[in-house]
């Protein structure tokens, strides 16, 4: 009984080995004959998953694999989703031949050897503004280019403010927005809210006000660092700002402003056709530094790469895809559609033209920083890690802003 | 070699199996032991219906194991991962999580979080299982309510929960001041969030714990009921002498599974507070996300390697299981 069961059990061991190791062969041998049957055909992953087949986006990326004489397999991802499924990818060697993502996801790819560099696929970066650019570089190499830009500033509600007796003009700086969000306190109205949640969102949320106070992400103990925390940590104690900030995705902080109760809400180029649709009417103010002045807030908005192939003669025709896609004309259509700021000057002036409210968002993205710039590169996701954390620590309550940010510098060490 | 030179033979007897298609009507008892006693066509049958099972196992449930147990024991980098030369580390990621300030915390929020969730939704359960077997009017209809947060996906009711649980524009802290008590910071507290995802999962649970309590409950013999009522013996001491010593084989299986799918509860924690503030709520699974896909530069060996230490948690326990079944059996 035993020996045959054991038999059994060596045979059906062996029998299954020898079927994996068929179907991984054959699957392998499968899937290069299908690259090189269809060569003509170009795959481009995207994290704009609105956009379904017959929008004008996958019409833009049709026209542009007409013009280079190849056939587009179009896939949007949802952004979360996208550095993982790249990696993956990569693994397996499946890379889409052209990669549109996230920008502080760039540096992350690059250190992994996924992208091409600019030196190798031969994109033309010169007209892109340099601030944005910056996110794409490290180790000083230059791995895409941005098809849009995209940052925060202050939305404002101007009804409220005007009902608390606040002058917009007289916020200039922390201690005037701080004065103004008295006022609209005592008015019965609601303050500001933003994002600030565990994730990703609320360290980007979190760092006009860190760079405003003038603090790098190299130290996230600085005495600046400190001061922003604590003016977010006031906000909370004196009920300008809710408590929910804690846990809002800046979509869920969004709903909250679109509620009509808040004066501010701190948000990004991306909700402009919602602020038309809010039913109030509303102003955009650039985040103020600690002293005045515009603060540098950090640059959103995707990338155009060329993933490593095998296969280098396939780059020839991904750059003329590329290219096409951020063309003068397409960036403006595409920057117009997806509510972004162009990357270059050409195209900046030319949506202020179209359209004058956009003018403090274009000044906003000009005074932006890339969140992985200066190379910090794949040391950012480490420091924003522990920024958020330190953040959530000090408005929960669980520490002090200096003793929160005293242990996340400690934790990127 | 055996195996292969078994494969010549099937076609010869496949015939000999037919003929007891028709016949089987009136046959079937004396064909099994006959077609068992020949080894070759049984086994090469066996062998045959044992491959898909055996392939599906090894294809998602074995191999997704050992690279998991691979990547926890290595030194995967974004860059090694893609390249696939990832340096041999031994138990270098367990020592890294075990030294990490993460581990104590999420290791006490795992065990509460558990252990009180599997407290009361049994004894939640078990309540409503002996209310209902009354089978007074209407308990189908309101059996059937109890079931629907088993029967909404997750994120609903775990969004639905956050929204209830606001802090500013939450249900419950809305009710909470109509009775004058302050509002609470269920969520956003680094002292309330981990009761209020207790509260959630309690609340997804009690069904699963209904229903297999309750179909427990019928199994036992209402004649024992009637024997001690004529005995004189009140509610309370049936279910204690009855109904809760009856009970336990089913009861152990109820606390099993439950204890399986509590250990490894991810969605509701990460939808609700994504583990914190500040980690107040964080416990294996969402540590393990956290580490593996929360951040823009994955950490896939440390996040393996707490996913491993959960899986060794619920074998653990499984095994436990196991043998104390064996024990109730033997004795």
């Amino acid at each position: 009984m035993h020996s045959s069961s054991r038999r059994l059990l060596t045979a059906v061991a062996l029998s299954t080995v020898v079927a994996v190791v068929g179907t991984a062969c054959s699957s392998g041998a499968g899937s290069t004959d299908a690259k090189d049957a269809d060569s003509g055909t170009y795959t481009i992953w995207d994290p704009y998953p609105q956009f379904a087949k017959g929008s004008a986006w996958t019409k833009l990326l049709d026209k542009c694999g007409t013009q280079a004489g190849v056939k587009i397999q179009r896939t949007g991802y949802d952004t979360s989703d996208l550095a993982n499924k790249t990696l993956l990818a990569a693994q397996q060697g499946n890379s889409p031949d052209v990669l549109i993502v996230d920008n502080p996801v760039v540096s992350t790819l690059a250190e992994a050897g996924v992208l091409t560099t600019t030196d190798e696929n031969k994109l033309d970066t010169s007209k892109v503004d340099p601030n944005l650019l910056a996110a794409g570089q490290s180790g000083g190499k230059t791995y895409g280019t941005p098809i849009g830009a995209n940052t925060l500033a202050l939305y404002y509600n101007k009804k409220v403010l005007k009902e608390a007796g606040v002058d917009i003009a007289s916020v200039k700086d922390w201690t005037s927005l701080t004065a103004a969000l008295a006022k609209v306190e005592k008015a019965g109205k609601k303050g500001i809210t933003f994002s600030a949640i565990g994730t990703e969102e609320g360290s980007f949320q979190f760092l006009p006000w860190f760079w405003g106070a003038g603090a790098e992400l190299t130290g996230l103990d600085s005495a600046p660092a400190v001061s922003a925390l604590s003016l977010w940590k006031d906000w909370l104690k004196q009920g300008y700002a809710p408590n929910s900030v804690i846990n809002n995705t800046q979509t869920t902080s969004w709903q909250e402003f679109a509620g009509g109760d808040y004066a501010f809400a701190e948000n990004g180029t991306w909700q402009l056709a919602n602020a038309e649709k809010a039913g109030f009417e509303y102003g955009v103010l650039p985040i103020p530094g600690s002293d005045g002045g515009h603060a540098a807030a950090p640059t959103g908005g995707e990338f155009v790469t060329l993933p490593v192939q095998e296969d280098t003669g396939r780059y020839t025709t991904s750059q003329k895809l590329a290219t096409c896609l951020t063309s003068t004309q397409n960036l403006y259509d595409t920057d117009t559609t997806l509510s972004y700021v162009a990357p270059t000057g050409e195209v900046q002036d030319k949506q202020v033209a179209a359209n004058p409210a956009l003018k403090p968002w274009v000044d906003a993205v000009k005074s932006a920083k890339g969140r992985t710039s200066g190379d910090l590169g794949t040391k950012y996701p480490k420091i924003s890690e522990q920024l958020w954390k330190a953040v959530q620590s000090a408005l929960s309550g669980a520490k002090s802003p200096k003793d929160a940010l005293t242990s996340a510098q400690a934790a990127v060490k | 070699m055996g195996p292969m030179k078994l494969t010549a033979h099937p076609p010869d007897h496949r015939p000999v199996r037919t003929p007891t298609g028709p016949a089987g009507a009136f046959a079937p008892p004396p064909a099994r032991p006959g077609t068992r006693r020949r080894p070759t066509s049984q086994q090469w049958a066996a062998w045959a219906f044992l491959t898909p099972v055996t392939l599906y196992l090894v294809l998602f449930y074995a191999y997704p194991l050992y690279r998991n147990l691979d990547l926890s024991l290595r030194d995967y980098t974004v860059r090694s991962f893609v390249q696939g030369n990832a340096p041999f580390t031994g138990l270098e990621n367990y020592g890294k999580v075990l030294d990490d300030p993460t581990f104590a915390p999420a290791l006490l929020h795992t065990v509460v979080f558990t252990a009180v969730c599997l407290v009361f939704q049994y004894a939640i359960g078990l309540a409503l299982a002996v209310f209902f077997h009354q089978n007074f009017r209407l308990s189908a209809t309101l059996r059937a309510l109890f079931l629907v947060p088993w029967l909404l996906p997750l994120i609903v009711s775990a969004s639905t929960w956050s929204w209830m649980l606001n802090s500013d524009s939450g249900i419950v802290n809305a009710l909470l001041s109509t009775v004058g008590i302050d509002p609470v910071n269920w969520l956003t507290s680094p002292s309330w969030s981990l009761t209020s995802v207790i509260i959630a999962n309690i609340w997804i649970g009690v069904p699963f714990n209904l229903v297999v309590l309750h179909s427990g409950l019928q199994s036992i013999p209402a004649g024992l009921y009637e024997a001690a009522a004529l005995d004189g013996a009140n509610a309370w001491q049936r279910f204690w002498r009855i109904t809760f010593p009856l009970l336990r084989p089913v009861s152990a299986i109820t606390l099993l599974l439950g204890l399986v799918y509590t250990l490894k509860v991810f969605d509701i924690i990460w939808i609700m507070t994504k583990g914190g503030p500040a980690d107040s709520s964080t416990t294996f699974a969402t540590w393990s996300y956290q580490l593996g896909f929360g951040n823009l530069l994955p950490a896939f060996g440390p996040g393996a390697a707490v996913g491993n230490l959960l899986v060794v948690a619920a074998l653990v326990f499984g095994l436990l299981y196991i043998r104390v079944q064996r024990k109730q059996a033997l004795s």
